[in-house]
């Protein structure tokens, strides 16, 4: 039985480290709503005998924060000094630390409170024995800087100084702790800069890529560029004779992108010198099964389904041939985007120790866990043989919640037991070798009475399936809005068979959906005489909580209303109009990762091309803003990306099975040029926190094209805006 | 074929392959992995070093074209007048998030601080519009460079 499964209660244990410093090893269970099962967290706390602190940073950093924010809060309630306290990143064990990944905006909502617990804890057994060595009540003592004062005898005591007595007490019930109030907090809510920006700006190696063992060889890797295609024959031999080449094997793969396709490693003591002999290498792949797939393909048959009769319902409610039937206004339109790659800019790589029948593993993961059960089963190891080892990543964006890379660097290691070895991809591979945002296509329709409101909604979702199911990322909720808030609803689906591997990209589902419905909904208020702020305030008019998934709070139409309002008083939307010709202002909402967002976007048509002059961003993500600064950085780099997506010409296009851009000049992003000026305002409300990694993309897209139909009068409805689209 | 040159002041010699991008001899020769591979095709900025005062791309700068040369990487840039003012403002202004992108960054500012103390809108956007950032980091690396130029900075 692991120490996850022991005891509701968990377990917390303190004990003197060598030098008369003290270690808490604290384990907080805090039972999940929806099953009961506890979830453990583990936070080392280290008591240096000079009285300095070292706490465990346990989530991977992928730019999001967690590696600063999650110390923020255990040093808030274990009273120190954010000053005092140095961080350490530890290693990836789900059964030592809990939940580890990065991913959904989920760490700000999964720590929120055993983080905390953790830190109070161990503050309660200082207390304690403070209070045992100067015989008085613990509750009539105070902590202040990494000490314990009683402020009746003027007494004061380091928490160094109570390592031994501390060591032998026993642990705290957390559910009897009692958490700092938020009028108190002395670190959650300042802005605390990043950890390892010192770090960072002085150059020091941090990131998977620059991670080295003794003796590493690198390797390169190539894999078919259609994804599925096998390996018939290739010059394995004439490749291995090249200078510098230290060995040539092939990995087999297991014919999932999950696991890494199969490939012909090549490795030397120079990655450059690796990479240059792939040069010479020459496979022969027999694409047959997979060469039909193509972009134009799933366009046609995109269009051909979307006027067809869907696969499959998602939701329907209350009578929707009706309500359109006697609907004085119908309003349709349909809209498309592509697929996306992730361009994380440190490109994917992972370094792999095979010895003695265990693999040590370092890598750029926001996964772990999964990366350790594909290891696992890729090179039949029982899981507590494989290490895994954070690094800092070099971009996240949810390609590293996928462990392909890390499948492969170890099953290259194991054919060379007792060498590391550092898997590094191309730009080239990384953009062609990615789990893509996918394409998707949406025949929409919206019923209106003669008072201009909303009787009924529509949506044929042409989208990417197997067997009756959407692929990975390619699913419309059964709760996505207006479902709840109006009576007649149907959302259906169709598939499209496709042999791109599809991932989650950065607030994934909604980055698209946010997109078409709230540019389609805009369409609908046009044609119903009013504008969407509000049609949307008119939806959410209602006091309602619209249930969501498992694990999920409902969603709360108040929360709603208040972001909206917020926004369009930011934005001044009142005297959009007085803006001149060529102007224009465009709103949106979207809640996508238990964050309400509002957004109002200003775009100017400049020689032709849209130009985002500012984005106003009203957010509501609970009562607490843990990292004010880092909050700002997370809306406002939210921001820039998804209007890169609009703007910068970003599709992925697939011809005979593989991807056609290969780097930054066909799959561009946004440059400082084209960043605007953003204003972020959060609504406070009496919710817990939740995080801000993704919820802030996704209204930003239909603010845009909004903005641009209020410019230009010309609808967008397909992504990337193009030069001739607004011609 | 011997190869020497300065990094940072030091003097290094390097024998390898003329055509060697000095982002590869400086992370592998040299064991300085500050200065970051991105794209290898001058897309991205994450490689930027200085080659005798001017930013360049070391994944497009072969080792053969260095002889000779004084290099400045993110390991040495503070150890000038721009390059200090500019790390300070990076911190003072938290501009980093994932940070990848941050050493070539910091190089292209800390080129156009040495040349234009003052710079304008203009000049920041045509000095960094080399330097993508995945993050987009760029309001505040925007903020950052007028404050380690003393500009005020009305939006910042």
């Amino acid at each position: 039985m692991s120490a996850a499964t022991l005891s509701r209660r968990g377990f917390i244990s303190a004990s003197l480290l060598a030098g008369g410093g003290l270690l808490f090893d604290l384990n907080v269970p805090v039972a999940r709503a929806a099953d009961g099962t506890p979830v453990i967290l583990t936070a080392f706390i280290r008591i240096l005998p000079d009285n300095r602190v070292v706490i465990g940073a346990k989530n991977a950093e992928i730019g999001q924060g967690a590696k600063t924010m999650l110390p923020m809060m255990i040093a808030e309630e274990l009273g120190v000094d954010w000053s005092q306290v140095t961080i350490e990143q530890t290693h990836a064990d789900a059964k030592i630390f809990g939940g580890q990944s990065a991913g959904g905006s989920r760490t700000t909502p999964r720590e929120w409170l055993p983080t905390r617990q953790a830190g109070a804890a161990a503050r309660a057994m200082l207390v304690a024995a403070a209070a045992q060595g100067w015989g008085v009540a613990p509750e009539t003592l105070k902590t202040s800087a990494g000490k314990v004062i009683d402020p009746k005898s003027g007494k004061s005591a380091t928490y160094a100084s109570l390592a031994a007595v501390a060591a032998k007490l026993p642990a705290p019930d957390p559910a009897t702790l009692k958490l700092t109030d938020s009028a108190d907090f002395r670190i959650i809510g300042q802005s605390v800069g990043g950890v390892d920006t010192p770090a960072i700006v002085a150059g020091k190696p941090l990131f998977g890529i620059d991670f080295k063992l003794p003796n590493m060889l690198y390797a390169v890797l190539e894999t078919c560029p259609a994804f599925g295609g096998t390996m018939k024959s290739a010059n394995l031999d004439a490749v291995k004779a090249l200078p510098g080449v230290a060995h040539v094997l092939t990995i087999k793969g297991d014919g999932t992108p999950e696991s890494g396709f199969e490939g012909v490693a090549i490795l030397s003591k120079s990655w450059w010198s690796a990479n240059q002999a792939r040069e010479a290498l020459k496979i022969d792949w027999d694409v047959s099964a997979v060469s039909g797939f193509s972009t134009e393909s799933y366009a046609s048959q995109a269009a051909a389904k979307r006027k067809g009769k869907a696969d499959a319902d998602i939701v329907r409610t209350g009578d929707v041939d009706a309500a359109f039937a006697s609907a004085v206004k119908t309003v349709t339109a349909d809209y498309d985007y592509p697929f996306l790659a992730h361009g994380t800019l440190e490109p994917q790589n992972c370094t792999a120790l095979f010895k003695d029948g265990a693999v040590e593993i370092w890598a750029p993961t926001q996964n772990p866990e999964s990366g350790r059960a594909l290891v696992a089963k890729a090179l039949n190891l029982p899981p507590e043989k494989i290490r895994i080892n954070f690094t800092r990543i070099g971009g996240g964006f949810g390609r590293r919640l996928m462990n392909d890379y890390m499948v492969q660097a170890a099953s290259i290691a194991a054919q060379l037991p007792g060498v590391p070895v550092k898997l590094l991809w191309t730009r080239q591979q990384d953009i062609q070798r990615d789990f893509y945002r996918p394409a998707g296509w949406h025949g929409f329709r919206a019923a209106l009475d003669k008072g201009g409101k909303l009787t009924a909604f529509h949506d044929h979702f042409v989208t990417f399936g197997k067997d009756g199911k959407p692929v990975r990322s390619a699913e419309m909720p059964a709760s996505e809005l207006p479902v709840g808030l109006i009576d007649n609803v149907l959302l259906e689906q169709s598939f499209l068979a496709t042999n791109m591997p599809t991932g989650w990209l950065r607030a994934p589902g909604s980055n698209a959906l946010g997109f078409v419905t709230q540019a389609f909904l805009d369409e609908v208020a046009q044609a119903a005489g009013k504008d969407l702020p509000t049609l949307m305030l008119d939806l959410f008019s209602d006091p309602k909580a619209l249930p969501r998934g498992p694990n999920q709070p409902p969603f709360v139409t108040a929360r709603a209303k208040g972001v909206i309002e917020k926004a369009i008083a930011m934005g001044d939307w009142a005297n959009r109009k007085t803006l001149p010709k060529g102007s224009g202002k465009g709103f949106a909402f979207y809640y996508s990762h238990m964050g309400y967002f509002a957004e109002v976007v200003e775009v100017a048509i400049v020689d032709g091309v849209p130009k985002v002059k500012t984005v106003w961003v009203a957010g509501d993500v609970g009562s607490q803003i843990i990292n004010p600064i880092n909050a700002l950085h997370q809306a406002q780099g939210s921001v820039i990306e998804g209007l890169g997506q609009a703007l910068a010409g970003q599709q992925i296009t697939q011809v005979a099975g593989a991807v056609e851009q290969a780097n930054y000049d066909t799959h561009p992003y946004l440059r400082i040029n084209d960043a605007p000026q953003i204003i972020v305002e959060f609504v406070k409300t009496d919710y817990p926190p939740t995080g801000l990694g993704e919820p802030a993309l996704p209204p930003v897209i239909p603010a845009l094209v909004n903005a641009i139909y209020a410019a230009t009068g010309k609808r967008i409805r397909t992504l990337p805006v193009t030069a001739e689209m607004l011609a | 074929m011997a190869i020497s040159f300065t990094v940072n002041g030091q003097k290094r010699q390097v024998d390898g392959d003329s055509a060697k991008p000095l982002l590869w001899v400086l992370r592998e020769d040299l064991d300085m992995v500050g200065t970051k591979f991105g794209c290898g095709a001058g897309l991205c900025g994450a490689c930027t070093v200085h080659v005798g005062g001017e930013a360049v791309r070391s994944c497009q700068t072969p080792l053969g074209d260095v002889a000779g040369k004084a290099i400045t990487t993110i390991e040495g840039v503070q150890a000038g007048d721009a390059g200090k003012r500019i790390a300070a403002a990076w911190v003072k202004h938290d501009v980093p998030q994932c940070g990848y992108c941050q050493a070539g960054q910091i190089m292209s500012a800390t080129a156009l601080l040495a040349t234009t103390p003052k710079p304008s809108d203009e000049e920041i956007d045509a000095a960094m519009m080399g330097n993508l950032c995945r993050c987009s980091t760029y309001v505040r690396i925007r903020a950052a460079i007028k404050d380690a130029a003393g500009i005020k900075d009305m939006q910042a």
